[in-house]
């Protein structure tokens, strides 16, 4: 079963999940490569984000299996997951309000997990030096001492990605993230997500098929929990199933 | 960027902040000073009392306070410190000399009067002070640790972990109440004389004990600053916030939670082992609903955001009871759940957050002030 083909890092097949009868995700298989970035789209309910919580272990699955270089996440906790490597940003942007950015990236900085790590947990050189460097990436240097209940939206979804790139995980998955961002904003966010996805896998949810565009490799696109259609945007674009359900009307 | 810049002198090391060093110094003074020189061996006493309560509240601002967790069983934590010492002092007041009227001698007076002949194995351990010394942090922590694990790992949180702590406050008493041979029941333990051979009712040795037990507090202060100083202590306050962020960030939530859970129950066990020592008795009274309940009236008074302020909290509620009740006692319960609302409804961090938000911007305009007229002449 443990079969690891190089190109692919995440293998889903056949993954099922059903809330009291009712399917959210429905035999689901997909494929991403090592540097894909791979966006799903598809109407309201599609099972989109319960695909991702799928992955990442939110959400425990009814039946298939989610390889991730070669191990089974269904198998592993939320945060055993997260250090085999998989990232998830959650669709509302989630940082922790009442601490500064550079305290929300130091607590997403990966050493120091355990209780004890977390006691003996000190910020050296080489933390800070991580930390201004992210802070540069989702533009947000100057904004280090900064709470994080004060940033605008646009920029607690960037302060999200940052802390999930601080892990350096090797699949990122985003939830919706130029969701109520200005167009300046989804602008920058665009180029940011560009320059991040150069060395990873990444999975993203969008509806802004402007956006989509601008960063897919591939689209997936799912429909009732189902796969609907999948390949280049173009090809998908001039799906008739697809302009049906979804890009049409 | 300016190194000087006030936002910046958070990201310093420094242990405790200007605020909080003052805020020490001044409790510590009180505490140490003022207390044991204005009040008689009476009251001083009574305050020493009030303080192993303080040990609960500094424990509520860690679980509380920092990571949301707010348990309304602490009594049972407290209780359970304050019986393992109890134990072994009552034993060390049993001799055969001492219970010779006894149809038993040499085992506690409750145990004779249910008919109980032989002293319980689970009792003999307390023999020894050493072993009941480690009891009392160490059955606590213990009891914590399997509750906190049943709770946080099937991820039962917020009002729910509430209500199963008191549920367990209430079951612990009623299991004391109901054992009465073997606890003591309703009465608990009680006539207690001394601790190896010293005796502990006299007023000097009343003072020696208030002062280990003030000195006790500020251990488990300081240890309780070191945490939240740490990353764990920031993880707290973002797992309080956003559980979810946390857990996906690689932490393993419910481990913090299980630890933190007993850290507080270790601090409320060392404050129950102090009550005994102090008080000179132990009973049920002190582990069941209310008194779970009243720490944490007292811990919110104070404000659970801040350390100092959740032992002054302490301070000033026992008072007001001890003062009001002594005048006023049907009207007290209710001042005191009036007091609560009111912590609740309009300053929901407590004196703590009284005076950050609106005594310490005064104080610092008035000596604002004062600097800039007394150096206006030297100009």
């Amino acid at each position: 079963m443990a079969y690891v083909n190089p190109q692919q890092i995440l293998t889903v097949e056949d993954l099922t999940v059903s809330f009291d009868g009712f399917r959210a995700v429905d035999g689901l298989n997909l494929y991403i490569a090592p540097n894909e970035c791979r966006v799903i789209i598809g109407p309201n309910g599609a099972g989109k984000t319960t695909v991702l919580d799928l992955i990442c272990g939110r959400t425990r699955a009814s039946g298939g299996t989610v390889l991730f270089k070669g191990r089974d996440l269904l198998k592993m906790r939320e945060d055993q997951i997260v250090h085999a490597g998989v990232g998830r940003k959650f669709q509302t942007p989630s940082v922790y309000e009442d601490l500064t950015v550079l305290e929300n990236l130091e607590i997403s900085y990966p050493r120091g997990h355990s209780v004890w790590g977390a006691l003996a947990f000190r910020r050296d050189g080489e933390v800070m030096d991580r930390i201004a460097e992210i802070a540069r990436t989702i533009f947000l240097a100057d904004a280090l001492d900064e709470k994080a209940a004060f940033l605008s939206h646009g920029q607690k979804q960037w302060l999200e990605i940052g802390m999930l790139l601080i892990q350096d995980p090797e699949l990122l998955m985003l939830d919706e993230p130029v969701a109520g961002m200005s167009v300046a904003e989804r602008v920058k966010t665009a180029e940011l997500l560009n320059r991040i996805v150069s060395d990873r896998s990444v999975i993203v949810i969008e509806h802004d098929m402007k956006f989509v565009a601008d960063i897919a490799t591939r689209v997936t696109v799912l429909h009732q929990g189902k796969l609907l259609a999948e390949g280049s945007m173009a090809h998908v674009q001039a799906d008739p199933k697809v302009i049906d359900v979804y890009l049409g009307h | 960027m300016s190194l000087l810049s006030p936002s910046t002198e958070g990201r310093t090391g420094a242990f405790l902040n200007r605020t909080e060093l003052a805020g020490t110094v001044v409790l510590a003074l009180f505490i140490f000073v003022v207390l044991p020189l204005v009040l008689d061996p009476f009251r001083l006493n009574m305050f020493g009392k009030y303080l192993t309560y303080a040990f609960v509240a500094v424990g509520l601002v860690l679980c509380w306070g920092a990571g949301g967790i707010l348990s309304l069983g602490q009594g049972v934590f407290f209780g359970l410190g304050g019986y393992a010492l109890a134990m072994f002092l009552k034993l060390e007041a049993s001799t055969p000399e001492a219970t010779k009227i006894q149809s038993t001698p040499g085992i506690p007076d409750f145990m004779d009067w249910n008919q109980i002949t032989q002293l319980p194995l689970w009792w003999q351990p307390f023999h020894s002070l050493g072993f009941s010394l480690v009891a009392v942090v160490a059955v606590p922590v213990f009891f914590a640790f399997v509750i906190g694990t049943a709770m946080f790992r099937r991820r039962v949180g917020g009002v729910y972990f509430s209500i199963i702590t008191q549920a367990i406050a209430a079951i612990l008493t009623i299991l004391i109440i109901g054992q009465q041979g073997y606890t003591g029941g309703v009465n608990g333990i009680t006539d207690l004389r001394t601790l190896k051979g010293w005796d502990i009712r006299p007023d000097g040795a009343k003072e020696v004990l208030y002062f280990v037990n003030a000195a006790l507090l500020f251990v488990c202060l300081a240890i309780a600053q070191l945490i939240r100083r740490s990353k764990l202590g920031r993880l707290l306050i973002a797992m309080r916030d956003q559980e979810d962020r946390v857990r996906f960030s690689g932490y393993d939530v419910a481990s913090l939670k299980i630890f933190i859970f007993c850290v507080g129950a270790a601090f409320a066990a060392i404050g129950g082992a102090m009550f005994t020592l102090q008080v000179g008795f132990m009973s049920p009274t002190f582990v069941g609903i209310v008194p779970s309940i009243e720490m944490v009236i007292f811990c919110a008074v104070g404000g659970r955001n801040s350390l100092i302020g959740a032992v002054w909290g302490t301070l000033l509620v026992n008072w007001a009871k001890t003062a009001f009740s002594e005048t006023f006692p049907e009207l007290w319960q209710f001042g005191l759940g009036a007091l609560f609302i009111a912590v609740v409804l309009v300053f929901p961090n407590g004196l703590a957050g009284i005076w950050t938000t609106h005594v310490a911007p005064v104080l610092a305009r008035l000596l604002a002030r004062g600097e800039s007229k007394s150096t206006t002449p030297a100009e």
